[in-house]
Parts: C-alpha cells; structure tokens; sequence
C-alpha cells in the first residue's frame, strides 16, 4: 500500500509546486486553479492510502515473497451478469438526449437512472443476484 | 526453483448466497441478452474493441474523404461547409471514440486483470456502464449528421466564441457536446476502475514493481484522466450553458474570457495526448521484449520514465497557445522541452531491450518497431512546436497537423501490433502472420508517404483546415503525395479486415505462442470466466517467464536492487 | 560520463556545472553563427523581417540537432533487430539494467533540452519585444476579412473572400501591429514573416515587425473561423517609406477618402450577405 500512497502523494507535491510557481511567475488564474486541483486530487486519496497503509499489515500483494495460497479466499462479490449497467446507461442516454431534442426526454431518462439505481442496489444487497 | 502452488478455484469463484457456478461451469445467458447483461472484463473488452475497430474504419473513411477533397486545389467533392463537418468529425472521432477508448477500454479492460492475475476488473458492472456511455455517446456524436444543420464543424477543439449558438447553431454541435458528456463519464469510470483494480486486487507477490509495464502505463493513464477528464466536463458543461442559458462565460459580449475556453480545452487536452499514447507505449514495450525474448531494458528507469512524462504533461497545456499572445511562453516552453527527456529514455530503453536479444520479426514485432521510427519522427518535430519562436512559424500550418498524424499513425500502428500480438489471446486464435507483415508495409510506408510531404506543405506556409487553396503547383504535389498515403493506409486497413476474416477460428493460439513473459500468458486462450485456474508463484515482474524457463533470471550490470 | 572521483565542494562544483550548462547552450549558437548559405535550410525559408531570420537560424540549429539525432537513433533503432535476429531457439543473455548508461542518457538530453531552451530565449525575446516606433497599423479580423487601418491617418483598407485586402507598410522601420477581432478566433499569418500571431476577441495583442525587403507578401487566417476561412487572405506590401508616406498621404485627397469610405460601406454591407466568386470556391456552401 506504501508504494501506492507514494506515487499518488508525489504528483500532489509536484503538481503543489508547478503550481505555486507558475502562479508567482505569470499570475494567471485559470492555470493556478487547475494545477491546485490537481494538487489536492493527488493529496486526497495519496494521504487515504498513506494514513491506512501505516494501520494495516502488509497485504499478500505487497509482499514479495508471498505464496499464491496466501491469497486464498473471497475475493470480493463478482456478479456474474446485471443488467443495471445498460439499463442506466440508456438513462444517461436519454437524459443527454434532452439536452438537444427537448426536456421531455428527462422522464425516460431520469426515469431508467432512477430505477437502475435502486435495481443495482438491491442486487447487490442480495449478493449479486437479482 | 520455482514452486507452482495450484491455486484453489474457489479463491476467484464468485461470492455471495446467488453466485454458486464455479469458473469453468460458467452459465448465463446468451445471445444479444448476454452482451447487454455481461459484467466479464473480457467480453466487454471485446465489445470495446469491435467498436474502437469501427470508429477507426468511420474516422478513417472521413480521412480519405478529406485527402480526396485536397488531391485539388478547388475539390467539388465536398461543400465547405461539408469540409468543416468531415475533419471536425475526423478528429472528435479519432481522438474521442477511437484512440482512446481502445487503450483504455479495450486492450486495457482485458489484459490489466489478468497480467496481474485479477479475477476481473474492481467493479464489474462499473465497467459495464463504461461500455454503455462510451457506445451511446458514440451514437449522440455521429448522429449528428443526421440533423438538418448536418454535425459539429468548428473543429475537434471547439474554439470559443466559434462554438457559441450565434457562430454555430444547430443539433449538431449540441450532439458533439453530449456525446463528448457521455464519452468522458465513460473514461472517468473506466479510470477509476483501473485505479481500483490495480491497487486493490493484484495476486499475491505482485508488488507494484513486479507489475509489467503496460499494467504501469494504463495506471499512470488512469490517473491522468482522472485528473483531466473531469476539467474537460465542467468545461463542456459551461458551453453548453453559453450556447442555451445565457450565460457569458466564453463571450466578450457579457464580460466573459474567449481565452478560457482553450486554457480549459488543453488542460484537458494536453494530458489526454499522453492518455493516448502512454497505453501505446505500454503495448510495444511488452511486445519488444517478448520478442527480443528478454526482459524490459531499464525497466524502472521505465516506470519513473512514465510517471514524470505523466506529471509534466499537466504543465504543458498552454504549449497549444503560444501564438495567442496571453500566456507565459518560458515556463511552459521548458515544461515542454523536458516531456523530451523521459520520452527519450523510454525511446532508448526500447533499443536497450531488443539489444542482443534473438529478434522475432513477426507481425506484432514489425509494427512495434514501426511505432517506433514513425513515433520518433513526430516526437522529434514536437521538439520544435515546444520552442515558441518555432511555433509562431508554424502554428496552424499543416506542419502541426504532420507532427501529430506521426503521432497518431505511430499509435495505430502500435495498436495494430497489440491486436496482433494480444488478439489470439483473448479470442484463442492467431491472425495470419502473411497477411500481418503485408499490412505492416502498406501501414508503414503509407503513413510516411502520408506524413512526411505534410511538413513540407506547413513550411510551404498551408494552414490546415483548408477546403480548397490556391493553385500553388508545389502546395498541389506535395497534397497528392499525401493523398497516395491515405490511399496506402486504407488499403492496410482494408488487409486487416481481410486477416480477421480469413483467418477467423483457424489457428488455435494456444496458452503462450510467443513465449509470454507476463501473467496473461499462462491462463488458456481465451481464459475462463475469472482469468485462472491457478496462478505461478511471483517473483519477478516475468512470472510466466521464470516459470517458463526458471534458470534465466534478468541480471543487472552493475549492483542495483534490481530482484526486489 | 561522469569522472569517478568525488565532486569537489563549493564553488569549483557550481562553477564546472554551469559552464557544461553554458556549453551545452552555446553549441546550437554556434551553429546558428555558422549559418549562412552552407547551412540546409531543412524546408523553411528566411523570410523578410528581421525576426524571420532569427527564427529561421532558430530553425535550422534545431533541425542540425534533429537530424543528428535523428539519423542516430533510427540507425540504431533499425540496425539492432537486423543484427540481432532470431537464428535458433537459444536464449539470450538476460540483461535489464545498465545504470551508467542509463544514467548518461538521461543526462544528456537533459543538458541538451536546457541548451534548446538558452537558444529559443535568445530569439524569442526579440521577438516578442515591442521597440519604440512610429509607425503604427491596426488589424482587426472580422468573419472572413481584414480591415487595415492607420492611426492618426484616414486610411482604412478592408476586404473580405471576395477582394483580398492589402496591408502596407514600410521597409526597415519598426512597424507595430495591434492585432483585434470583432467576432471569433482569427489566426494573422504571413509565411514570409515566419510569424503567426492569434486575433482575439476582447484581447489586443500587439507585436511589432521590421521588414528588410521591399515586395509583395501573402497572408492568410490559420485559425478555423467558420464557413470561408480556406478564403480569408490578405495581401502584404512592404514599400519604401517615401512610397509609404505618399499612399498614406492620397487618402487625406477627400475624393479618394470619400470612395474608400464607399468601398468600406460597401463592403460592410456585403459581409453579412457574401458569397464568394473566386474560381476555386464556386461550389460555396451548399
């Protein structure tokens, strides 16, 4: 986790420092803002990462002389199909629709996003299956 | 030495009180519902990869298009308004629904799980809608052509205030904005996916050093877009309020800043050449090695090299910009200058690797070398572009639009060899090799006949985008070579088609016909529904090769922790 | 590349380092020195101003080192699989880390890299540069035309698609462009001034040229600007002050005043209504 932590914390750093002196050099805002941005996205889950990797043991995968029995175990719920997926990208399809064609297309399009949502919940809760 | 351990099944098998059928008893549905309904990092790769495949045909045929229109200097082929509609089309396709969602989406999707023996991606079904909004904002693009004022036409980069309602009204450009909505909702998805995947569920003994190269790449690239896609977004999203709430944020009229637009655009932009091309790099770097049939020269030296191309590519962005007059030329000139460093280095590493190696030139071997040379040409004309004096010459001339056509063709030339050299593995047979090193020709020497000629007419003083020109005799010659070109390159194009469908089902692959060194070599071709039956033991970043051939280790010349 | 023995400390260290820095930065400039009619002119031309030329010697250092370059590594890029080609099944030696040579290729361009940025400064700051001068044009791009005029003077030089405007100016003097657009992005671009400069809406960039040539010149708009911009030229006609001053001086003839104030209302008009009738664009835009 270690490691993981440190690639995300050193492009924070260097995207903290291209900003500092860019906005000392050429005082332009939209490019200092975005180089800030850049800086916390690269903070944010590199000090996440940083503060649990210090809390927990090293896992299987950062241990280089691990055994593959080592990773025995769930490895997470992997549903098999779902069709949650489709339903909500047809949503988002129609909801971008609207933006062009009229705003009626929001009820199908907000309508399927909404009911993908609880339907892929719900799959979940019960553990990958509907 | 090495002791292989057979991984219990049940370890990959799907968990939870619905999921009770083990990886090779895999059922489901079939047919239509099951591409809709999969969450199989592979199939929906493969989806991924037919689609990538036909916006490359389709961006492809408006290219040829294009080259025709030009072959004269007054073509009647296409109407002007036409013109602006094919390379606006042209470029959104190639850059937005080809280049990129076929290194992250297809190659990617299918062979980052595996090489670091993942059962699939971290979010099945995430992957899944990452399918769904790339397909459909796909279909919101292109249909633009459908709509009475026909599609997008102020360019691949929309520059405000050309892209506001007054300039350009329409459904079309309202289309290339939501399309371009869903499109980088997909790639944020699928970047978080890769992010997710590749920190949290690598097999044991991976070490993030022991990752292969490619796997690296498509890391740093999900990173990238995660950090550029979303500024793309909000940026998208203000057009479209410009264009129909009222605002002013890009028009001189109420207040607002023409400007920010591009400063915004290529903040995006710049990064997303690196998400194009970093998988790319990737690819070839697996692929010179495994046909030099050594390990990668340098392979840290590779990984650094990556991750400050992906840093540095974030202070670039206003290198697009020189020739507005408003931004700091010296800082982003220098910025620009140093992307050339690590670029280098991974360029001599390549060499590093094939040197006194036993050189296979299969196909895949041909155009990865291919990448190589034509990715030098456009790497070495950028140098140029990032010296401002330099730029001001030629900005908006068609030596901009030569140096990133090598770019792009050396990509899709990398590309091809990733299908050459990934494709039996992930759909268990081979392509002809024949065919593959006939394409290899027509790819290559097209795409410099294509090229080449185009830097000649930028200092001959063309701008791009230009339907017709005046009759300039050189201007006209040096048109038509490039025209020959495109006609070269379709006909590779065309040869690829014909191999896949010659060579459909023919020549079962096997496990490992090129004697793989990463994880994705020792499952079956195709592999089952989780990827493994059981997994090496993992030493090195070569698992398949220490398994493979246990005595050959990678040896470092002088001391460097080199077996951590 | 790097001697084995322990850098010295202090001032020796600093001084050694920034005199490779100065070398690496001085080669290319010596090249440019060099330049003259031995030198390839790698496809550009020397244009007409005097920046033209210094980004023309600009040009040919950076294609001396591209090439160089250039040649070497495709040498080595295509030579290596060549030499080193399959002939059995054996395996090769397994080598994957060289660090002195890794190293040196790491530095090396690094040093050359800071070598191109000493010399693009040089020429860069000359030319964004904005000496005093008298002479003063403003431009201003509009959908899809140019319209010249001169501070201080009644000449005004406007045409669009169908008549390509001309912009005067004298030779070897300081001619300082103010450059505006009225609608969208426009790009002012003239290849015998190897020079392109972005007309903004709501920015004035402003930049100054000296021609050291008297002619005709031709120039165009590079940035995609809607419908007709493969047909937004404008000609340039750099003249000998004297001639300069007399074409100034015709426009205060209130005769010729009133046509050209005409010829602009007249061309005003037909902006918004335009179709071109060069030769080459007679399928317009349908």
């Amino acid at each position: 986790m270690k490691v993981e932590a440190k690639i995300l914390l050193a492009l924070g750093l260097f995207f903290g420092v291209m900003g500092v002196v860019y906005w000392f050099w050429s005082r332009e805002a939209t490019g200092s803002v975005m180089m800030f941005a850049g800086m916390l996205l690269g903070f944010l889950p590199g000090g996440y990462y940083y503060w649990w990797s210090r809390r927990m043991k090293a896992r299987p995968e950062d241990d280089p002389n691990a055994t593959q029995a080592q990773g025995a175990g769930v490895v997470g719920a992997f549903p098999g199909t779902s069709i949650w997926p489709f339903t909500l990208g047809m949503g988002s399809f129609f909801t971008v629709l609207a933006l062009v064609f009229g705003i009626w297309l929001l009820v199908p399009g907000l309508g399927l996003v909404v009911w993908a949502l609880f339907g892929g919940v719900a799959e979940s809760r019960r553990g990958g299956k509907v | 030495m090495v002791d292989t351990l057979e991984h219990p099944v049940d370890a990959f098998d799907d968990h939870g009180p619905g999921a009770e059928h083990g990886p090779d008893e895999h059922h489901g549905p079939t047919g239509i519902l099951k591409w809709i309904t999969t969450t199989d990092h592979k199939v929906i790769g493969l989806s991924y990869t037919v689609t990538a495949v036909i916006m490359l045909v389709i961006g492809g045929a408006f290219a040829e298009i294009i080259r025709a229109q030009l072959a004269t200097p007054s073509g009647t082929l296409v109407s002007l308004a036409q013109y602006n509609e094919l390379f606006t089309m042209h470029g959104s396709v190639m850059i937005y629904l080809f280049a990129g969602p076929f290194a992250f989406g297809a190659l990617a999707n299918i062979i980052v799980p595996i090489q670091i023996g993942a059962p699939d991606m971290a979010y099945p079904r995430l992957n899944a809608l990452s399918y769904w909004l790339y397909l459909t904002g796909a279909i919101t693009m292109l249909s633009g052509f459908f709509t009475a004022g026909g599609a997008a036409n102020f360019g691949w980069v929309a520059y405000a205030p050309l892209s506001n309602s007054l300039n350009t009204p329409g459904a079309g450009a309202d289309l290339w904005i939501g399309g371009l909505l869903l499109t980088g909702f997909s790639a944020i998805f699928t970047g978080v996916n890769l992010v997710a995947t590749i920190f949290y569920l690598r097999a044991p003994g991976m070490t993030m050093f022991r990752m292969p190269i490619f796997t690296w790449n498509m890391l740093v690239t999900a990173i990238l877009i995660l950090l550029a896609f979303p500024v793309l977004t909000a940026g998208l999203i203000m057009l479209y309020a410009d264009r129909h709430f009222g605002t002013h944020i890009f028009s001189v009229a109420g207040g607002g800043v023409p400007v920010l637009w591009q400063h915004i655009f290529w903040f995006w932009g710049h990064p997303e050449v690196y998400i194009l091309a970093l998988p790319f790099f990737g690819m070839v770097t697996e692929i010179l090695a495994v046909f030099s049939r050594k390990p990668v020269f340098g392979y840290k030296g590779m990984v650094f090299a990556t991750l400050s191309i992906a840093a540095l590519s974030l202070g670039v962005w206003a290198h697009h910009m020189f020739t507005t007059g408003v931004v700091l030329l010296p800082f982003f000139s220098i910025m620009s200058l140093l992307i050339a460093v690590p670029t280098g280095i991974k360029i001599f590493n390549w060499i590093g690797t094939m040197w006194r190696g036993e050189v296979w030139f299969s196909a895949a071997m041909l155009m990865a070398i291919g990448f190589v040379v034509t990715f030098l040409i456009g790497g070495l004309t950028g140098i140029y572009l990032a010296s401002p004096p330099l730029d001001f010459f030629t900005h908006d001339t068609y030596f901009v639009v030569a140096h990133f056509h090598s770019v792009v063709m050396a990509l899709v030339l990398a590309g091809m060899a990733g299908l050459y050299y990934w494709g039996p593995k992930f759909t268990g047979y081979l392509l002809n090799e024949r065919i593959g090193k006939i394409q290899f020709w027509f790819l290559f020497i097209g795409t410099q006949v294509f090229t080449l000629p185009l830097y000649l007419l930028g200092l001959r003083g063309m701008p791009r985008r230009m339907a017709v020109y005046p009759h300039d005799p050189q201007w006209k010659f040096l048109n038509d070579l490039s025209s020959l070109g495109a006609v070269l390159i379709g006909v590779s194009t065309i040869l690829f088609v014909v191999n896949v469908v010659v060579s459909w089902k023919k020549h079962p692959a096997g496990d490992n016909p090129w004697d793989g060194q990463t994880l994705e070599w020792f499952t079956t071709s195709p592999p089952p529904h989780h990827n493994f039956y059981r997994l090496p033991v993992i030493r090195s970043e070569r698992p398949t090769w220490d398994y493979n051939h246990p005595e050959h280790h990678a040896i470092a010349h002088a001391p460097a922790e080199v077996k951590r | 590349m790097e001697s084995p023995a322990l850098p010295p400390q202090g001032a020796s260290t600093r001084s050694r380092r920034w005199r490779r820095v100065r070398r690496a930065a001085v080669l290319p400039l010596a090249a440019l020195a060099l330049s003259g009619c031995t030198v390839p002119t790698f496809g550009a031309s020397q244009g007409v101003t005097t920046s033209s030329r210094s980004v023309f010697h600009l040009w040919q250092g950076f294609s001396i080192g591209a090439a160089i370059i250039g040649t070497l590594v495709v040498a080595l890029i295509l030579w290596v699989p060549l030499r080193y080609r399959r002939h059995g099944d054996a395996i090769p030696k397994q080598s994957q880390y060289h660090i002195p040579l890794e190293l040196t290729y790491t530095i090396v361009p690094i040093l050359i890299v800071f070598g191109l940025f000493a010399a693009t400064m040089v020429v860069e700051n000359k030319e964004v540069a904005n000496p005093k001068t008298s002479v003063t044009i403003d431009v201003n791009a509009f959908q899809w035309g140019w319209k010249f005029s001169y501070p201080g003077y009644s000449a005004v030089v406007i045409g669009q698609t169908t008549q390509d405007p001309t912009m005067m100016m004298p030779v070897n003097t300081n001619v300082h462009i103010n450059l505006t657009s009225t609608d969208v992005v426009h790009g002012f671009y003239v290849k015998a001034f190897n020079f392109s400069r972005y007309a903004l809406p709501g920015v004035r960039n402003q930049f100054t040229l000296r021609a050291v040539n008297t002619g005709d010149f031709f120039g165009q708009c590079t940035q995609l600007c809607g419908l007709y911009h493969s047909l937004m030229f404008f000609n340039v006609k750099v003249v000998s002050m004297t001639k300069y001053q007399a074409w100034l001086a015709s426009f205060n003839n209130p005769a010729s005043a009133s046509t050209a104030s005409a010829a602009n209302t007249a061309q005003r008009q037909q902006t918004s209504s335009v179709v071109p009738s060069k030769p080459y664009a007679s399928n317009g835009a349908n």
